[in-house]
């Protein structure tokens, strides 16, 4: 089962996510339009990339919008999980011994308090997601059970983790149990709401274009959009 | 009852069908056929799938449900946080529903969607900017307008505005003739106060062609008046086309795109047979945005630009009075509480915050300018945008919406409201009605007349002697 899980199965959910990225992508922009959206995307390329890199950079950064600075405690939960769910996959020396021996090389890695103090940051920041959308009238109005299927998704990895981490009960269970829903998310993320992690830079650079382009960029307006 | 002889898919683009409509009290007969009207579900599901692209699929489907878009939204906070107006529901239960239902609604589903998206949403586009996303629903309630405005479901004042562009190329039915005859008439009535004060029609390769809201030919002449005294003041060499004058459409508000376009043509193609170097708009917030702003695209220009250079009033207004064309007499700048409605569709949409304060540093003694809080391009929409203030039937809703922009106005402590935009000061007007706050309103264009220090050769003879 292990070796099932770290060979075919990794390799399939990283190619199924990585092509599968690069095609929603790749269909995103193909499907902009000029008339339809109202942006002229091509004519004014300088403008529209500074309106497209003012976006994603503002929004990336804590409390760097004032619709962050609007809602403080929602903001500290939002980047407290997306910094860990960013971060550990990416920079867990495990993963990255398992990456080295995959594909041959890896990345910069985090010490295991720094991993630990990320886990449980996130946890925390998701237990407050969940409680906002448990509670807040305006969240609970929208929230459907694909938003619930996201965050069981989510959470998986790293309670499973968790589990792996200090070794409570079977490892190699809860080892096999990470790995699979490490592998499920990878599945998820071009086809369901997941999809975020990529569409969010798509998605604010068109706006950053529009902005940038017709609505204000070429007035000398530096708004954050 | 498939089509109603009033409500129905077509579109009205005969002076007749306008009559006819507008003889129809308060829409009256025209909403109740509505109730019957059936909803063309092949017609609406091809629509959708030739025009709703990638960017609002996707706005669709990346929405987390967060509801950081709720505060955002003056009418989510003007309903006592009522979480069916949060943005997100707003746009999801209309038009994420039509499409997931490929067009499958029936009669009922899209009343509701009717009401939503002409009394739930202005389009102020404020949402838009609070989404992590970059989600605007303001855009996309926009679109659902267009959508609803083909079955025929649109209110009663939408259609017959649309209409009245198909006919007439304004909102309102003037004809070129009334128009110059109003225009005229109101430089006779004040050219023994202003001596030299003229307006030529279309003189070609002006300085300026001005464009205007066809109320202030309606209602409101003595804007037109103000208008040719300020450019008169600043000798500018301006003029007015016999066609293409109006730059207001409520045809966006309507979400009649072929109207939308047909108006926009005519402006641009007085334009190009005029040659003026710039066009200068009135001190209107959408007809800036529908000409300016979002009409290049309609009328199929790739540069995204009308055909000459075109700006607001309060740029050039700006310009005219930091060049000294202009000047202001210090004893006559305003010396009472004041602040500045930003209209959304010039300041969030258009970047002309700083435009806006550089005219106040002119005209208001330092010290009794004050912000509304939000302000520049988070300010709160009026209240009565998108055509909210001119829907007789979402009355009760929009006055509700006003809440926000009174409180804002209160929390100042001004007594007097700048709105340079025809749909801020028709709200605040309204608000004052409705709430009885006790402050005055205006446009910029009175309160400049008034302060103007005007040159010798240009007063009164008995003056002079």
């Amino acid at each position: 089962m292990h070796a099932l899980l770290t060979g075919p199965f990794f390799y399939g959910s990283f190619g199924i996510c990585v092509i599968g990225m690069i095609v929603r992508f790749y269909q995103y922009f193909n499907g902009l339009s000029w008339q339809l959206d109202r942006v002229a995307y091509k004519q004014y390329p300088a403008m529209g990339f500074r309106g497209a890199v003012r976006s994603i950079y503002k929004w990336l950064i804590p409390y760097g919008t004032y619709g962050w600075r609007s809602q403080p405690v929602m903001t500290a939960a939002f980047f407290g999980f997306h910094i860990a769910v960013v971060c550990l996959p990416l920079f867990l020396l495990g993963h990255n011994v398992f990456l080295k021996e995959k594909f041959g090389f890896s990345l910069f890695t985090i010490t295991t308090p720094v991993a630990d103090f990320l886990t449980w940051m996130a946890l925390v920041s998701l237990a407050f997601l969940i409680l906002r959308r448990l509670i807040l009238p305006e969240v609970r109005i929208m929230t459907d059970k694909k938003d619930w299927g996201v965050l069981i998704l989510s959470l998986a990895p790293l309670v499973t983790g968790l589990l792996t981490r200090y070794q409570i009960g079977d490892y190699l269970f809860w080892l096999n149990a990470h790995i699979l829903t490490g592998e499920l998310v990878l599945v998820a993320i071009p086809f369901t709401k997941l999809s975020h992690v990529f569409l969010f830079f798509a998605s604010r650079a068109q706006l950053g274009m529009d902005f940038g382009i017709k609505r204000g960029g070429l007035k000398g307006s530096k708004m954050a959009w | 009852m498939p089509e109603g002889s009033l409500c129905n898919k077509k579109p009205v683009d005969t002076a007749e069908g306008v009559t006819t409509l507008l003889a129809d009290k308060s829409g009256k007969t025209y909403y109740e056929e509505m109730k019957s009207l059936d909803v063309d579900s092949d017609l609406l599901w091809k629509t959708i799938q030739n025009t709703c692209k990638s960017r609002m699929r996707t706005w669709l489907e990346i929405c987390a449900h967060c509801g950081m878009c709720a505060d955002s939204c003056f009418l989510y906070l003007a309903n006592k946080k009522d979480p069916k107006q949060v943005p997100a529901y707003k746009i999801q239960s209309t038009l994420g529903e039509i499409i997931k239902k490929k067009g499958k609604v029936d009669n009922a589903f899209m009343l509701h969607a009717m009401e939503v998206a002409w009394a739930q949403c202005t389009c102020c586009n404020r949402c838009g900017t609070y989404c992590p996303h970059g989600i605007d629903t303001g855009i996309m309630f926009g679109y659902l307008r267009g959508l609803l405005y083909q079955q025929g479901f649109t209110p009663w004042e939408m259609k017959i505005g649309a209409g009245m562009h198909r006919v007439y190329n304004a909102q309102m039915d003037i004809s070129s003739e009334d128009y110059i005859d109003t225009f005229e008439w109101m430089i006779e009535e004040n050219e023994d106060e202003w001596p030299g004060l003229a307006v030529e029609v279309d003189k070609k390769n002006a300085d300026i062609m001005y464009t205007v809201n066809a109320r202030e030919a309606k209602h409101y002449p003595e804007d037109l008046a103000e208008a040719a005294i300020l450019f008169h003041v600043a000798g500018e060499n301006w003029t007015i086309p016999a066609r293409g004058w109006e730059q207001s459409s409520l045809a966006m508000f309507a979400g009649d795109w072929a109207a939308c376009k047909m108006q926009v043509d005519c402006v641009y193609d007085a334009m190009e047979r005029l040659e003026p170097k710039r066009m200068v708009g009135t001190e209107c917030g959408h007809a800036h945005r529908a000409t300016v702003v979002e009409g290049p695209y309609w009328a199929g220009r790739k540069s995204g630009r009308p055909p000459v250079e075109s700006i607001h009033y309060i740029e050039w207004l700006a310009e005219a009075l930091r060049t000294g064309k202009l000047k202001i007499d210090p004893a006559k700048r305003i010396k009472e509480p004041v602040t500045l409605q930003d209209s959304c569709n010039y300041v969030r949409n258009h970047g002309l915050k700083k435009i806006a304060r550089e005219i106040i540093s002119y005209i208001v003694e330092p010290g009794y300018f004050i912000e509304m809080c939000p302000n520049k391009e988070h300010n709160f929409c009026c209240g009565g945008g998108g055509g909210f203030n001119g829907i007789g039937y979402f009355r009760k809703q929009r006055n509700v919406g006003l809440k926000i922009k009174r409180d804002q106005i209160i929390a100042t402590g001004a007594k007097l409201v700048i709105a340079p935009c025809h749909n801020c000061w028709d709200a605040i007007r309204d608000l004052e009605e409705e709430f009885d706050i006790g402050i005055k309103w205006s446009f910029l264009k009175p309160l400049i007349v008034k302060m103007l220090i005007v040159p010798d050769h240009l007063k009164p003879k008995e003056e002079d002697e």
